[in-house]
């Protein structure tokens, strides 16, 4: 084919040379004019040693898309001169009409490698044709899709001087592409539109894979693809955002990694990147990095029960390269998990953990860390480092009194994995097996971990009832509408929130001893004049003794729904307080509930009959003891007195 | 504690012992009385006091000691119970004795063994005070001494007192039905305070007046074995003494005295209520001027 055009062509001009001789100085340049000389099938001329025709087939060019055009209107250095025109005309520029497809080409490979003087490279006709271009369109065109594989194979089939004299890479491209899922549909079915040549590598700004531009680079190989897989993505990857191929296809498989360009099938990863072609090298239990002899070794048997058992190993390792004789030479980086989990990836990188490893601290944990690598599993699998029972072993490698991550610790909580343990959830958990009872990252989450001091981490006070209340639903209700609630506590002073009362990581069942008492210590940290008050009653005193049975701050005021007593939902309200005391005191009535439990003696003003009670009291105490007192210190001296005289007369029986 | 008024004057006679016959001051009813109004008010005043102190480690322990705040609850009252049955005994006794001995009330408080304070209880008492500055000899003191007749009535007040906010204390649902809620805060210090005088005022006034003045030093167990050696009680109540001998009756007074082994009985008891009395002041001291809260 190219032959013949370079035949067609060097008889073109010849044939214009003799035009050109033939009717010098005539003026008229229609079409009929040319074809005077090129109507004639046995026009041709000498070039090379070779005759080129110069024929041109006048009804092929009436139907030709450029049929409305004159010759000279392509031929312009033609226009205005005399036919027959002596010298052959200049090579025919597309440009001036086809100015953006031009310039296309200009830049692109072929365009450079004209530009270079590359004989090779493929001019505008070598794949458009001469005077018989017809519409793209028209399945008569020289680069109708079902042609366009013979177009580009001209050049780039086996055994062409492009393929054998310029680096391509690819090879047996159009074998493989008539093999593969595109050139089957399009050259067998006839499925016109079907993915061809042009469709990928664009029909004039064909570039490098390297180039940036190019429509087959890392970055855009996805747009490429889903140009016409626009849905694909969702079959691939239902959590992916569709733009992250996008925007981040340096961190994920671009298409071709696993779909070999020219070979897609679809039969997956038969070939090129299978799992089965990493496992040449990596199955070998030998096999260890040439820098630090890690070991590369890969259990396969291992993988297949993970998690990621339909994952391939270039889902995860994505910067290999197909095209390489060893794909992973091409890996810089670490796997990141982000490129599928880029959710938890974003939480991650905000978490403590995550601007850890931002800063390259070598104690921070990535997620191999926690979840493992190539065993991954999933967090409801008993034998996963992040099943609920085996969390608190996971954080405990670091966050154990001594480990690393404790020793950078600064805050007042510390032994949490022993005193976890020791707690209802750690009971719970551990040795109840309660695979629902909170544990380290139920609390602290999993991947948003971050200091209590952070406004965002699920400990921060003010998220601290939220936290518990994914579990303790019922309670933050209560605790919303409380007075300690900070959307209808009334202070400027911090209020409490659920590890106030309860603690962090010590948290006790609330029905033991031990808890009931020392919740009397911490509502009195911030109420402690009415605790005060509280333990000068008797409930308070036998509470103060260590005993249980009395009542205590929450059973007059309520736990988690303290309200102010004027509020009418208050225990203690006028509406409820009677019954409040007949929870201990079957026969309470209204003026039973009259008793004052924070009753003091100190306050004249608040309590005046209790203030002069205890005064008038006092000082009859006082007073007979000063009277008493005084009366037996003065008898003293006389008392001794008579005892020495006792002792000289006679002993005495009653004092032997 | 106290003594009570008019030991009975017909002690049978026992058979003659070894040594010197004893004067008898006090009934075998109203010495078997002071033993247990002793074991009931020492209960009282332990297992109140934990909790009056309740702010103290000790109170903690012997709460403990005691069974815990409901058992020592459990025994205060029942203590209260056994205090209310000695006062009622004891006016029972008054009564019986007010038909037998004197025939009428006004025969018992006005005769000259009456515990109601006289004319000369104040003579004494006035005289006692001349007489501790060095300014008059010893009063001659008769049965009963202006003192013991005060530690008397001490006891009928603080029963009184003591006795009825208890129960509101007990029985505060009752109470309430009639009285306004906060009169249970003003009984419990009522009671409180005034179980403090008496434990403060018993255990060391008391204890010293009768039973551990020096010349009676180490302790005086009349008020457990009810005898006095007559030479003691001449000493003592001379104008009581006097009186007797005047009247030729010092002899129907007389009996044989305990053995031994029954007088180191009642001094064992003694001492360990006398400990157990100074052990509670000790606390009470250290708990409000160490530990007040």
């Amino acid at each position: 084919m190219q032959l013949t055009s370079f035949i067609v062509r060097r008889y073109f001009l010849l044939a214009c040379l003799g035009l050109a001789r033939g009717l010098s100085g005539a003026v008229a340049q229609e079409n009929s004019d040319c074809l005077g000389c090129h109507g004639d099938r046995s026009l041709a001329t000498q070039r090379g040693g070779k005759s080129v025709p110069l024929f041109v087939d006048e009804k092929k060019f009436g139907t030709s898309i450029h049929a409305a055009l004159p010759c000279v209107g392509c031929h312009s250095d033609l226009q205005g001169k005399e036919l027959p025109h002596g010298s052959p005309p200049a090579k025919v520029d597309c440009g001036p009409c086809h100015t953006l497809e031009q310039k296309e080409h200009a830049e692109s490979l072929h365009g450079r490698a004209i530009a270079r003087g590359d004989q090779l490279a493929p001019r505008c006709p070598d794949c458009h044709g001469y005077h018989d271009i017809v519409a793209v369109k028209n399945p008569r065109s020289a680069v109708a899709p079902q042609r366009i594989p013979w177009v580009c194979g001209k050049c780039h089939q086996e055994g062409s001087p492009v393929q054998r004299q310029r680096v391509i890479h690819e090879d047996h491209i159009l074998t493989n592409y008539s093999e593969s899922i595109h050139g089957e549909a399009l050259l067998k079915k006839g499925l016109t539109v079907a993915a061809t040549c042009v469709s990928c590598h664009t029909a004039h700004t064909i570039l490098r894979h390297t180039d940036p531009r190019s429509s087959i680079n890392r970055k855009n190989i996805a747009a490429t693809c889903t140009k016409c897989h626009s849905a694909i993505e969702a079959v691939h990857r239902k959590i992916i955002r569709g733009e992250l191929w996008e925007k981040e296809a340096n961190s994920l498989p671009a298409c071709v990694d696993c779909h070999q360009p020219h070979k897609a099938r679809r039969v997956f990863y038969d070939q090129g990147m299978a799992d089965a072609d990493c496992m040449k090298c990596h199955g070998d239990p030998g096999i260890r990095a040439s820098k630090g002899g890690r070991t590369l070794f890969v259990n396969l048997g291992e993988l297949r029960s993970s998690r990621h058992l339909k994952t391939a190993c270039s889902q995860c390792h994505s910067e290999v390269n197909a095209s390489r004789v060893r794909p992973c030479e091409t890996i810089t980086k670490k796997v990141d998990c982000s490129s599928c989990h880029a959710d938890i990836g974003a939480l991650y990188q905000k978490s403590t953990h995550g601007m850890l490893v931002a800063k390259n601290d070598p104690n921070a944990p990535v997620c191999n860390e926690c979840h493992g690598t190539h065993g991954v599993l999933g967090k409801r699998d008993p034998a996963s480092p992040t099943f609920p029972t085996n969390i608190p072993d996971l954080c405990a490698r670091c966050h154990r009194e001594g480990k690393k991550a404790a020793v950078r610790y600064t805050g007042t909580e510390h032994d949490i994995i022993e005193r976890y343990q020791e707690s209802i959830h750690g009971k719970g958990l551990l040795k109840s097996g309660l695979t629902v009872t909170a544990t380290c990252t139920d609390c602290h989450t999993a991947h948003s971990v971050l200091p209590v001091a952070s406004p965002e981490s699920s400990v921060n006070p003010g998220n601290v009832p939220s936290t518990c209340g994914r579990c303790h639903h019922g309670i933050e209700e209560m605790f919303n509408a409380s007075v300690h609630a900070t959307q209808r506590g009334k202070t400027d002073k911090r209020l409490p929130v659920c590890n106030d009362c309860h603690s962090a990581h010590t948290i006790l069942r609330a029905d033991t001893e031990g808890f009931k008492l020392t919740i009397m210590i911490q509502c009195g940290k911030c109420h402690e004049a009415i605790t005060k008050t509280y333990f000068d009653t008797y409930h308070g005193k036998v509470s103060q003794l260590g005993y249980t049975k009395t009542a205590k701050c929450y059973d007059c005021h309520g736990a988690h729904d303290i309200r102010a007593i004027g509020d009418p939902k208050s225990h203690l309200s006028r509406e409820n307080v009677v019954a409040t005391c007949q929870k201990c005191h079957p026969g309470a009535t209204r003026r039973f509930a009259g008793y004052l439990t924070h009753a003091t003696h100190h306050d004249p003003q608040k309590y005046p009959f209790l203030f002069y009670t205890f005064w008038g009291m006092t000082g009859l105490l006082i007073g007979t003891f000063v009277v008493g007192g005084l009366h037996t210190i003065l008898w003293l001296p006389r008392a001794i007195q008579m005892r020495r005289k006792k002792e000289m007369p006679r002993p005495e029986e009653g004092k032997a | 504690m106290t003594p009570d008024e008019g030991g009975s004057r017909m002690e049978p006679r026992a058979e003659p012992l070894q040594g010197e016959r004893q004067y008898l001051r006090f009934s075998r009813l109203n010495r078997i009385l002071h033993v247990v109004m002793i074991v009931s008010f020492m209960s009282l005043a332990l297992t109140g006091m934990t909790l009056k102190f309740s702010y103290t480690a000790w109170a903690g322990i012997l709460s403990r000691i005691l069974g815990g705040y409901e058992t020592a609850g459990y025994i205060h009252r029942m203590a209260a119970v056994l205090m209310g049955t000695i006062f009622i005994l004891h006016i029972n006794d008054l009564a019986r004795r007010k038909r037998r001995e004197y025939g009428s009330w006004k025969a018992l408080l006005t005769g000259p063994d009456t515990m109601l304070p006289t004319k000369r209880d104040l003579k004494d008492f006035v005289g006692s005070l001349r007489w501790f500055l060095g300014m008059g000899p010893r009063p001659r003191y008769g049965r009963w001494t202006y003192w013991e007749k005060f530690d008397y009535f001490a006891v009928f007040w603080g029963i009184c007192v003591i006795g009825s906010t208890g129960l509101m204390l007990w029985f505060p649902e009752l109470f309430t039905l009639l009285l306004p809620g906060w009169t249970i805060n003003v009984a419990t210090i009522i009671h409180s305070d005034e179980a403090l005088l008496a434990v403060g005022f018993i255990f060391t006034v008391h204890f010293f007046n009768t039973h551990l003045r020096p010349e009676k030093f180490p302790m005086d167990i009349v008020v457990f074995s009810g005898r006095m050696p007559v030479g003691e009680f001449r000493d003592d109540k001379p104008a009581e003494y006097e009186a007797l001998v005047n009247a030729g009756k010092l002899d129907e007074h007389l009996v044989d005295p305990y053995p031994p082994i029954v007088i180191r009985t009642i001094r064992a008891f003694a001492w360990t209520a006398l400990g157990l009395g100074f052990g509670i002041v000790v606390w009470i001291l250290y708990a409000m001027l160490f530990a007040y809260q």
